[in-house]
């Protein structure tokens, strides 16, 4: 293998893992866009999304095309039940009490998740038959093409969602400014509840999406959170393009140095990455300079 | 209740009127009595082991009460500062055989001076930056000590390391162990309450509260939380020295995220911004799986239940509820009597 | 009415003496597993297993004379928590004997322990570590990962296979094995061209086969636990990656077949336990019988198909058991000496063979060498 079609290996199999960060980090985005709380269950939606489809396949015997929506549309409504009962009966409390509720939630979801589900790693069909496609002295699963296909087309939805449609300029007016938002006849609390029910979506997607090449298990959520929120640190948070596009990134730069420097530290990339930004650029690569510093 | 707005924190400091001033040194040494005597009263040794364990974790769980109740900051790596110390004392007597002390002493430094050099950067920004760089740094931790197989035995561990000695006494038996660990955590919690109490303490409280009320009235913020973040880290490397040259043997198992998760459930669960809250977080969530045996697998279900719902009602723990409690009581009792009022106006 | 009175008191006294057998103080064995956490597919098996023995040996009689207890405790993969699972077995149970851990770095965790503490640990951990050198109360069940390569090796030679890649896993198994491949490649003729690493819980392991497929590699060796295994099997197929593929024993169970894909799988050899391939056994082996009856009356039981390390467990308390009948004793020093006089006793692993210098009892005739084909097990001649 030249060392051209290693590299475009390194590259495709990079760039499909990393449409899952992406996706991660545009939950991230969309529920800190709307209520500044980041929200530390997110990897669990993308867990949940893998998982739910596997189970709706194997016990209930649901066909492939139908567990998957059915699996995200459940999530989602894991989505606005965490928000309804965790989130908002304590708006408006400090950061850290958030902070920590986000991070229970996380626990539960993950611990109802082992209790159901048990600590085995599943495995969920393809999409698509048909063996990987060769290119360039690389290869391709057709499965990638659906990720990257469905990612895209999620982005597209987003960007329509927050420019052109009511709801989603409305939740941008509630991360501006809240109270000027509620002040113009917008219902914060819909608004956020909507904002967590996108995430789980987009969440649930991810995961439901990669579950048939890297297999899914009820502990995979904190790593593809993490990667998440690293991701959407790298594009800038509060950038919805950017989170994807920081997600894609991520996952290049993993596979590049799984593949070229080092595979046993493979995961700290992600992890290095996250605290340099965080140290010396804190707001990403595309988003505006507006962390605050005190 | 929910929604009521941000916990007080200054409940179970000392600083409300309702103590007398000296209690909290009465609180001291009645705390340090009761567990001088205890190991007396065990039906068995290996009770000494847990209440040994809970020892670390309350050590631990000080520190890091000191960064989240009074600084306000979170913290999801802190197992990370646990695991350096015990790894860098461990190795340093393990496998280069330098004297315990001199172990012990170079791992405290090594810690805080990481501490130091992240949270310079990290503390200047905001709360969730913070939690998410201590929960990166934390893993990225983990993955050292699981992938440096040469010098830190890699996943299987580490072991062989020397028992406590200190000047040719080696603490080998489990009660004297018990007695230097509860010795430290006296000794280390005195340290924080007279923090808690002095100047500092009230900047930092005043950082809690408002971060920017509290730079407009000219505390310099980001020196406290830095100082602050590197103590909790401290306070994480002694617990980690002990952790040592007791089980004489680590694994990166022992300093990972459920462990870090863990610490901040003991210190939401005992109560923010308290440091008996502290040692009582610590106790309980030892002793719970003990008493638990039969729900093991739940523990971690436990623990998020745990957060959310302390956090929501309960924003002061559990010491919080035993004051509250305690007050029911008291009204209970005052409404029995018939007395119009209760001894001595209650500020709050 | 006297002789009423004769006769109550008679079956009194019957009832009190049966009482008194009864309540016969029971042999307490204590048991740690990883029945959670990452290792859960092993200690989950290991401890149906013990339970299961638990009630059969009561059935006909418990151990001279006496009820036997098995207390297991759960390790959650943590070597931290059997520490104090140790600790609590014999400080607070008092047992005489403890089988377990189900992972390596547990069983070393707790080596300095059982020295001290001076009871007789029966391991259902691999590495070599554990029985090498020999400590006085340590032994263990399963064929050590010297063993497994020593298989493999065999194999690849007569195969004519001179250049390997080794993909070994980061946690504790891997890395023994990573060892064991290294350390014993020279002396079979073969160099290890490759040696990469992965986590056991990751996901996608291309970018490391990608580097293997552009050496001359020809076999891959991996070392490790699901699922980390079936990814790269996965993974294999989809790089196109035509090149032999061996595994070691850690992937012995129809698990690895479910979740690598049968179609994936195909072709994979490995040195494995005759118990997943029990059917074909023959007639004649002395391990015959007690497979099929450890595999009727598990899958009868728990349906589900047994383990080879449900078969660790199983071996380490019988073991335990025989010890204690031989030398007639339930004392923790005579368990030892007993154990480590134990010879030719067959069980699933393979023939148990102790000795002073020699706690783990076995040989490569413990293994053969197997093949995945068509998602079942064919042992090769």
């Amino acid at each position: 293998m030249t060392a051209a079609s290693a590299f475009l290996q390194y590259v495709i199999s990079g760039a499909t893992v990393g449409s899952t960060y992406g996706l991660a980090a545009l939950g991230f985005t969309v529920i800190f866009n709307t209520t500044e709380i980041i929200n530390f269950a997110q990897g669990e939606f993308v867990m949940l999304g893998g998982i739910l489809a596997v189970f709706a396949l194997q016990w209930g015997g649901i066909p492939l095309p139908v567990a998957v929506p059915l699996a995200v549309l459940g999530v989602t409504a894991i989505g606005v039940l965490v928000d309804r009962l965790t989130i908002r009966p304590v708006r408006g409390r400090s950061p850290i009490t958030l902070i920590i509720i986000t991070i229970g939630v996380s626990i539960l979801l993950r611990g109802g998740a082992m209790l159901l589900f048990g600590k085995d790693t599943f495995s969920l069909p393809s999409f698509s038959p048909g063996g990987p496609i060769h290119l360039g002295g690389a290869t391709l699963l057709p499965q990638s093409l659906w990720v990257g296909v469905i990612t895209l087309l999620t982005v597209l939805a987003m960007k329509f969602f927050f420019e052109r449609t009511l709801s989603g300029k409305a939740m941008l007016a509630c991360a501006c400014d809240r109270k000027a938002a509620s002040l113009m006849g917008i219902h914060v609390d819909s608004m956020v509840t909507l904002s967590f029910a996108f995430s789980a979506l987009v969440g649930a997607l991810g995961g439901v999406i990669l579950a048939p090449i890297t297999l899914t298990s009820y502990d995979v959520g904190i790593l593809l959170g993490l990667k998440g929120f690293a991701a959407c640190i790298l594009g800038g948070l509060g950038n919805p393009f950017g989170a994807v596009v920081g997600g894609v990134i991520l996952g290049i730069l993993e596979s590049l140095g799984a593949g070229l420097i080092s595979s046993g530290y493979k995961d700290a990339v992600a992890f290095v990455i996250l605290l340099g930004l965080l140290f010396l650029r804190p707001q990403g690569l595309l988003g505006a300079s507006s962390s605050e510093r005190v | 209740m929910p929604g009521s707005g941000n916990p007080a924190p200054f409940d179970g400091t000392g600083a409300r009127t309702r103590f007398r001033p000296g209690a909290h040194i009465t609180g001291l040494l009645a705390f340090a009595a009761g567990m001088g005597l205890l190991p007396f009263a065990l039906p068995n040794e290996y009770y000494l082991t847990v209440l040994i364990v809970a020892g670390f974790y309350s050590i631990l769980v000080i520190g890091l009460n000191l960064l989240m109740g009074y600084a306000g900051q979170v913290s999801l790596g802190h197992a990370a500062f646990y695991g350096i110390s015990a790894y860098t004392t461990g190795i340093l007597t393990g496998t280069y055989h330098w004297p315990v002390p001199a172990g012990i002493a170079a791992g405290l430094l090594l810690v805080t001076g990481v501490a130091y050099l992240i949270g310079v950067p990290t503390l200047k920004l905001r709360g969730h930056y913070l939690a998410m760089g201590t929960l990166g740094f934390g893993i990225i931790v983990f993955i050292v000590f699981n992938e440096a197989t040469s010098v830190t035995g890699g996943p299987s561990g580490f072991s062989g390391i020397p028992k406590l000695s200190v000047g040719g006494k080696v603490f080998s038996s489990d009660r004297e162990y018990y007695y230097v660990v509860w010795g430290t955590v006296f000794l280390l919690f005195a340290l924080a309450q007279n923090l808690v109490r002095s100047r500092m303490g009230r900047a930092l409280r005043a950082i809690h509260t408002s971060e920017t009320a509290a730079a407009v009235l000219g505390v310099d913020t980001g020196r406290y939380k830095t100082f602050v973040f590197v103590l909790s880290a401290f306070y994480a490397a002694v617990a980690g020295a002990l952790y040592a040259h007791y089980v004489t043997f680590v694994s990166p198992g022992s300093f990972g995220f459920h462990t870090s998760v863990l610490l901040v459930t003991m210190v939401v669960l005992g109560g923010m911004a308290s440091l008996w809250g502290a040692v009582l977080g610590a106790l309980f969530l030892t002793f719970l799986p003990e008493a638990l045996r039969a729900i093991e697998n739940l523990d971690i279900l436990i623990y998020g239940a745990i957060l959310i719902l302390c956090m929501m009602y309960l924003p002061g723990g559990l010491v919080e509820g035993a004051l509250k409690g305690w007050e029911a009581l008291l009204s209970l009792t005052r409404r029995g009597r018939g007395a119009a009022a209760d001894g001595g106006g209650v500020a709050r | 009415m006297r002789r009423t009175v004769i006769a109550c008191g008679f079956a009194l006294a019957v009832f009190v003496a049966a009482a008194g057998a009864l309540a016969a103080e029971p042999i307490r064995i204590g048991a740690i597993f990883s029945v959670t956490g990452p290792a859960s597919f092993l200690g989950e098996p290991e401890r149906n297993t013990v339970k299961m023995l638990e009630e059969d040996i009561n059935q006909s009689g418990g151990v001279l004379g006496r009820p036997v207890e098995i207390i297991v405790y759960d390790d959650e993969t943590d070597a931290t928590k059997a520490l104090t699972a140790f600790d609590r077995l014999i400080k607070k149970d008092k047992v005489v004997a403890v089988v377990g851990p189900s992972i390596s770095g547990s069983t070393l965790a707790i080596v300095p322990k059982v020295e001290e503490a001076k009871i007789p640990l029966v391991s259902c951990s691999a590495a070599k570590k554990i029985v090498d050198p020999v400590k006085k109360w340590v032994f263990k069940t399963p064929q050590s990962d010297e063993l497994a390569v020593r298989k493999i090796y065999q194999h690849a030679k007569k195969a004519g296979i001179r250049k390997i890649a080794i993909i070994t896993a980061s946690d504790a198994y891997g890395a023994a094995g990573r060892e064991e491949l290294k350390a014993l490649a020279p002396g079979f003729g073969i160099a290890v061209v490759a040696d990469e690493v992965f986590g056991p819980k990751d996901t996608d392991m291309t970018a490391q086969l990608t580097k293997i497929k552009g050496t001359d590699a020809q076999a891959i060796v991996c070392w490790g636990t699901n699922p980390g295994p079936a990814v790269i099997a996965r993974n294999r197929v989809q790089l196109g990656i035509g090149t032999p593929l061996y595994m070691s024993h850690g992937v012995a169970s129809p698990k690895f077949i479910e979740l690598a894909g049968a179609a994936n799988a195909e072709g994979i050899l490995l040195p494995a336990g005759r118990l997943i391939s029990e059917p074909q056994v023959p007639a004649g082996q002395p391990q015959k019988k007690i497979l099929a009856a450890y595999i009727k009356e598990y899958e009868t039981k728990f349906k589900q198909p047994v383990s080879t390390f449900g078969g660790y467990a199983y071996d380490a308390i019988m073991l335990v058991v025989q010890a204690m009948k031989n030398g007639k004793s339930a004392d923790p020093a005579a368990i030892r000496d007993a154990l480590e006089r134990i010879k030719g006793y067959n069980a699933t692993t393979g023939e148990f063979n102790f000795s002073e210098k020699d706690h783990n009892g076995l040989t490569e005739e413990a293994f053969v060498m197997v093949r995945i084909t068509k998602g079942d097990w064919e042992m090769l001649k």
